[in-house]
Parts: C-alpha cells; sequence; structure tokens
C-alpha cells in the first residue's frame, strides 16, 4: 500500500530534494544524447539503456495495482462525464412528482429522489460537473501556481519574499469561510464560479511547493553550467529547471484533485457551490439529507459515487508520489 | 529565541492585516448590507441612506476598514444588525466551538497516535494494510457525507445518541460531532505517525536501546515516540485552525450553536460586522496557534535552534 500521504500535509514538501536530486543524472544523459538520431538502436543493449524519471515512474506505475484500478476507475468517469448517454438513456431533469421518493424498481435501479427524478440518471450525469470542477481547479491551480512560485523561487529577493506573505495570507483564510463569503453572492448556475475560487484560494499551496522545489533544482551543477554557458534566464527555466522540479508539483496536484472534488460537493451543500439545474452530487446529498429516515437511497448513492471518485484520485495521486519519489525506491 | 519569537511576532502583522483585510473586501463583495436588513422588500431610500449613514457605509471601503480595525483593537467588533454586541455572539459561540475542537483534537492525539505506532510497528503485516485502507476511506468520503451518515445510524436508526446538540452543548453531546469533525485529520495523524515510526524503528538509536536491553514498552514510549511525534505535533499545532474553521459542515449538521453557526447565518443575512469579527478572530488562532507550534518544535527537537 503507498503510505506516505501526510508528509506534504504537514508542510514538509513532499520530495523537492529527493526529485530533484534524484532527476540529476538522467537529465545530464538525456542531454548528452540529445541530437544523436534515434537514442535506441544507439543504445548498447535492453536493459543497460538509461532510463529517465519519467519512463522509470511508468514502468513503476503499470506495475502498481492501486495505479491500475484507480485509473480504470477515472477512465471511466471521464467517459461517462463526456458522454453520460452511454450508460443513462434517461434525462436527469425529467422527473414525476408522484413518483417521489419510490424506491428501487425495474428500470429505476436506484430508486426516485424528493422530486421524483430517476437517482440514477442524476447519478451518472453528476460526475460531469465533479469531474469538470476537479480537472479545472486543478489545472488552473498548477499552471497559476507553477508560475508565480517558480519565478518567486528561481529570481529570490524581494519579489520572493512579498509572494511568501502574500501565500501567508491566503494561508490564514480558512477555505470553507471563503467560500461561504465569495460565492454566496454567486448567481451564475454554470460550474465557472466555483473553479474561480478554488483557483484563487488553492495556488498558495502548488506556489509554496513549486517554490521550494525550483529553490533545490536551481543549485544543482547542470544549472550552473548552463548559466556558465550563457544560456538565458528563460532557457534555464524551460529546459533545466522545469522538467526537473515539476514532479512535487504534479504529486501534489494529483491528490489535490480529489479534495477539490470533495470541496465543490461540500460547498454544494452548504448551498453555495453549483447550483440547479446543474447536476452535481453535492446538491442531490444536500437535497437528499432531510428524507435520510424515509428514503436513504436518495441520499446513498450519490455519496457513495462521490466518495469513490474522490477515492479513485486520491489513490492515483498516492501512486503517482510513489512512483516519482525516488527515495522510496 | 527571544530574537526568533520577536521576528515571528513582527512577521505576523503584515499577514494578520492583509487576511482580514481580504476577508472585508470579500464581505464587501457579498452584498449590500442595508438591503439584506430589509429582507425581500425593496428599501425606502431615505431609510436606507440614514442606516447606510450610521452605520457608516457610504464611505469609501479602505476607509471603514480603517475604523474597523481602529475599533478592534479597543475591544469593539461592531453590532450585529440586530443590535446585539458582536462580541456577546462571540462570547456565546467561541466556546462551544473550542469545546468541539478540543474533543477532536483529542481524539486525533488518542486514536490516531494509537493507530499510527500499531501499524508503523507491524508494517506489511494485515492490521497495518486494513487500517491504511480504512484511513484511505475515511479521506476519501468527504465530512458532511460522514457526518450526516453517523448521525442517521447512531442517533435516528439506533438511538445512540441525540440527533442534535442543545444549546448548551456539553462535552458528552459533542462526542460523536467532534469524532466527525477530527475524521478526515484523524486518518491524516495516523499515516503520519506510521511513516515516522516506521522510519524510525531503523535508526541507530533505536538498535542500540535494544542492545542494551531495554524492555521494548520502554523503547516504544521513551526512544521511539520522542522522536517521531514532531511532525505529528506540526500538523495538529496547524489543524487547530483549520478544525475552527471547518467547524462549519460539522456544526450544521448536528446543529451545534457556535462559530460555524454564527457565521453561517452572518453570511446568509449579510450580517457584515459578526462575519468579520468572527474571522478576524479564527485567523488570528490560526497565526498563533501556527507560531506555538513552531516554538514546540525547538523543545522536542534540541537540533533545531533558532538565532
Amino acid at each position: 500500500m503507498p503510505e506516505p500521504l501526510p508528509d506534504f500535509e504537514a508542510g514538509q514538501a513532499i520530495a523537492p530534494t529527493g526529485a530533484g536530486g534524484g532527476t540529476d543524472l538522467a537529465l545530464t544523459e538525456a542531454e548528452t544524447l540529445e541530437g544523436r538520431p534515434a537514442p535506441g538502436p544507439l543504445g548498447s543493449g535492453p536493459g543497460e539503456k538509461p532510463r529517465s524519471l519519467w519512463s522509470d515512474a511508468w514502468r513503476d506505475l503499470r506495475r502498481n495495482p492501486v495505479f491500475v484500478v484507480s485509473g480504470l476507475i477515472i477512465l471511466f468517469l471521464v467517459v461517462i462525464s463526456i458522454w453520460p448517454s452511454l450508460i443513462a438513456s434517461g434525462n436527469p431533469l425529467q422527473c414525476d412528482l408522484a413518483k417521489a421518493q419510490e424506491g428501487s424498481q425495474p428500470g429505476h435501479p436506484f430508486g426516485f429522489n424528493g422530486q421524483g427524478c430517476d437517482v440514477y440518471t442524476r447519478t451518472v450525469y453528476g460526475a460531469r460537473a465533479s469531474v469538470t470542477v476537479g480537472v479545472c481547479a486543478t489545472l488552473g491551480v498548477a499552471l497559476l501556481g507553477s508560475f508565480l512560485g517558480g519565478l518567486a523561487g528561481f529570481f529570490g529577493g524581494t519579489g520572493d519574499a512579498v509572494l511568501s506573505r502574500v501565500t501567508d495570507i491566503f494561508f490564514g483564510i480558512p477555505v470553507l469561510l471563503g467560500g461561504l463569503v465569495l460565492l454566496s453572492v454567486v448567481t451564475s448556475t454554470t460550474v465557472w464560479p466555483v473553479i474561480g475560487f478554488m483557483v484563487l484560494l488553492g495556488w498558495p499551496q502548488i506556489s509554496r511547493i513549486a517554490r521550494g522545489s525550483v529553490i533545490t533544482v536551481k543549485q544543482n551543477d547542470y544549472v550552473h553550467a548552463a548559466r556558465a554557458l550563457g544560456a538565458s534566464n528563460t532557457r534555464m527555466l524551460l529546459r533545466h529547471i522545469a522538467p526537473n522540479a515539476v514532479a512535487p508539483v504534479i504529486v501534489v496536484a494529483t491528490i489535490a484533485l480529489g479534495t477539490y472534488i470533495s470541496l465543490e460537493a461540500t460547498l454544494s451543500y452548504l448551498g453555495v457551490g453549483l447550483k440547479p439545474p446543474t447536476v452535481s452530487w453535492g446538491i442531490d446529498i444536500s437535497a437528499a439529507s432531510p428524507y435520510i429516515r424515509n428514503a436513504p437511497h436518495m441520499l446513498l448513492w450519490p455519496a457513495g459515487a462521490l466518495a469513490i471518485t474522490v477515492l479513485a484520485f486520491i489513490m492515483l495521486g498516492d501512486a503517482v508520489r510513489d512512483a516519482l519519489d525516488p527515495k522510496l525506491r | 529565541m527571544g530574537r526568533y519569537v520577536i521576528r515571528r511576532l513582527l512577521q505576523m502583522i503584515p499577514v494578520f492585516f492583509g487576511a482580514t483585510l481580504l476577508i472585508f473586501l470579500m464581505v464587501n463583495v457579498m452584498g449590500d448590507p442595508i438591503q439584506g436588513l430589509c429582507g425581500q422588500r425593496q428599501c425606502d431610500p431615505a431609510t436606507a441612506a440614514r442606516l447606510r449613514q450610521e452605520f457608516g457605509l457610504d464611505k469609501p471601503v479602505w476607509q471603514q476598514y480603517l475604523t474597523y480595525m481602529g475599533n478592534v483593537f479597543t475591544g469593539d467588533f461592531g453590532t450585529a444588525f440586530n443590535g446585539q454586541p458582536v462580541t456577546e455572539l462571540m462570547a456565546d459561540a467561541f466556546p462551544v466551538t473550542l469545546r468541539l475542537t478540543l474533543v477532536a483534537i483529542f481524539f486525533e492525539i488518542v486514536i490516531g497516535i494509537t493507530l499510527g505506532v500499531l501499524t508503523g510497528l507491524r508494517r506489511g503485516r494485515p492490521v497495518d494494510t486494513s487500517v491504511l485502507l480504512l484511513t484511505l476511506v475515511v479521506i476519501s468520503v468527504p465530512t458532511f457525507v460522514t457526518g450526516l451518515l453517523l448521525q442517521f445510524l447512531l442517533g435516528v436508526e439506533w438511538g445512540i445518541i441525540k440527533p442534535a446538540v442543545s444549546p448548551a452543548a456539553t462535552l458528552d453531546e459533542l462526542i460523536v460531532p467532534g469524532l466527525v469533525l477530527a475524521s478526515v485529520s484523524l486518518a491524516y495523524v495516523t499515516r503520519l505517525t506510521r511513516t515516522a515510526i516506521a522510519e524510525n524503528a531503523r535508526a541507530d538509536y533505536v538498535r542500540t536501546a535494544r542492545a542494551k536491553g531495554l524492555p521494548r514498552r520502554r523503547i516504544v514510549t521513551r526512544h521511539l515516540l520522542r522522536n517521531s511525534l514532531i511532525p505529528v505535533v506540526t500538523f495538529i499545532g496547524a489543524d487547530i485552525g483549520a478544525l475552527m474553521g471547518g467547524a462549519i459542515v460539522t456544526e450544521r449538521i448536528f446543529n451545534i450553536h457556535g462559530v460555524g453557526y454564527q457565521l453561517y447565518q452572518g453570511i446568509v443575512r449579510q450580517n457584515t460586522q459578526t462575519v468579520v469579527g468572527f474571522v478576524t478572530i479564527l485567523v488570528l488562532i490560526f497565526l498563533i496557534a501556527n507560531l506555538l507550534v513552531d516554538l514546540l518544535y525547538a523543545v522536542l527537537d534540541p537540533r533545531i535552534r533558532y538565532a
């Protein structure tokens, strides 16, 4: 089982050191290979070809059952969030009040919710909102956070000091509270305000990780060598530092994806997240919670789907961390 | 050490003002508090203008912020729009949430560290694997789902606890809500302790202690635990602030009239004074908790010296 999940939670950034140090060798080797026509035929023999951190990680991942299982679940989720009609023929917004709160029956395996909508169809269609919010928020947070954190770590100085204080400020604001305050005015029924809010409050986490990681990597010899050869800042950042500093960011971002999905549902439960007619597990759980005594199925199905989704993403992040953290090898 | 404390205190000042200003701005974006006061009806323009002047809402935002902060430092957190001083609301709400947080922290320490030590010493065994799986599940199920399910099972189906907490919110009523609030952090504490114990169990000093013939119990409690708990203490300390802010969901499920409840009411009714006041205190608690953790760090780990 993958275990070191809590490391970064305690603020000891997972492995900027490890990943940076571990990639050293791999990159220098990749650099020497650069320019040669095809590295494959030139390699001395099978098994002796130097592998990069990434191909190493990918080899590890394919053999990890946790990765395979969570990957398949996520693939399934992505497919049904793009084409929900593949496995659900009904319309999630077509409801029949006469059937409200009724349990399972032929053709409607999960029963009906308080409005008489088919719970199965709504649970399937709910995947779209969760996956969209999770993926978009993570992409936004990762891009903004690594851009700001990376620049701060590379250039240091006043900008770095200011950014560090700004991240401190954002860390001082409880997430749910900020969400309640900011999102309570939003009337839009799209997913974008929720995503925007998550990017706004989430980037400091990635920014810290990226900053630490860049600071570790930029002290490596190959960076000094590149500088001595007259490489520009942009080239050093993009060609030498970014590929070696990105591993911790990827790990934290993957695990964060699961927590963003969970956060979206929590905000929707509090009534400030997504809004109907968007179909979301959080909204359905919230709507079902007063009737849990009479019709628990209305709550259990969307809650189960939510839990499995978050679990899949967190397990994926755990597996990716195991593969990318050379200290554990 | 003294210089370090002073430097940290000085660093806290901009963070404190930044965070409160940010919340102040957010609340201002939140909407017109006067309209919130009038409810669903349209406000009488003359009354609205008079109220605006009375509450100082006609001034620019930065001026409102400065006035507000000036008042806060004299202990005046303003008046909620129902005429009750915000400090009075705080005096009712904070003890309740503090009790809830303490119950949660208690569970984190007792259950989390016990499970962490048990699994860390039995790495790879069935106990270890099953506890790890369990923590993964606990982390994955959002707190509000855990809360609703426990309330349903324990409170409604089996009748072991009362589904809703009385306004007095005594400790025994807060056991299940505290467990719900602690659940995710508890899983993290378990994993953190497990990793640290497993790592330190291979350390030289543990082998030395074993070679000296010390009983296993003493090795674990005196040598292993003391060294392994440093990251755990950091996590728990930083968690105090997060728990108090995150109590909104738990308090809403179990109808606990604490900080989360008051904040939720304040936000729904667009009661700016309440929201800003409570958040200011929460930010302060969070910052102080982090400072204390950093200082505690030096006490636990003599290798860390602050210049």
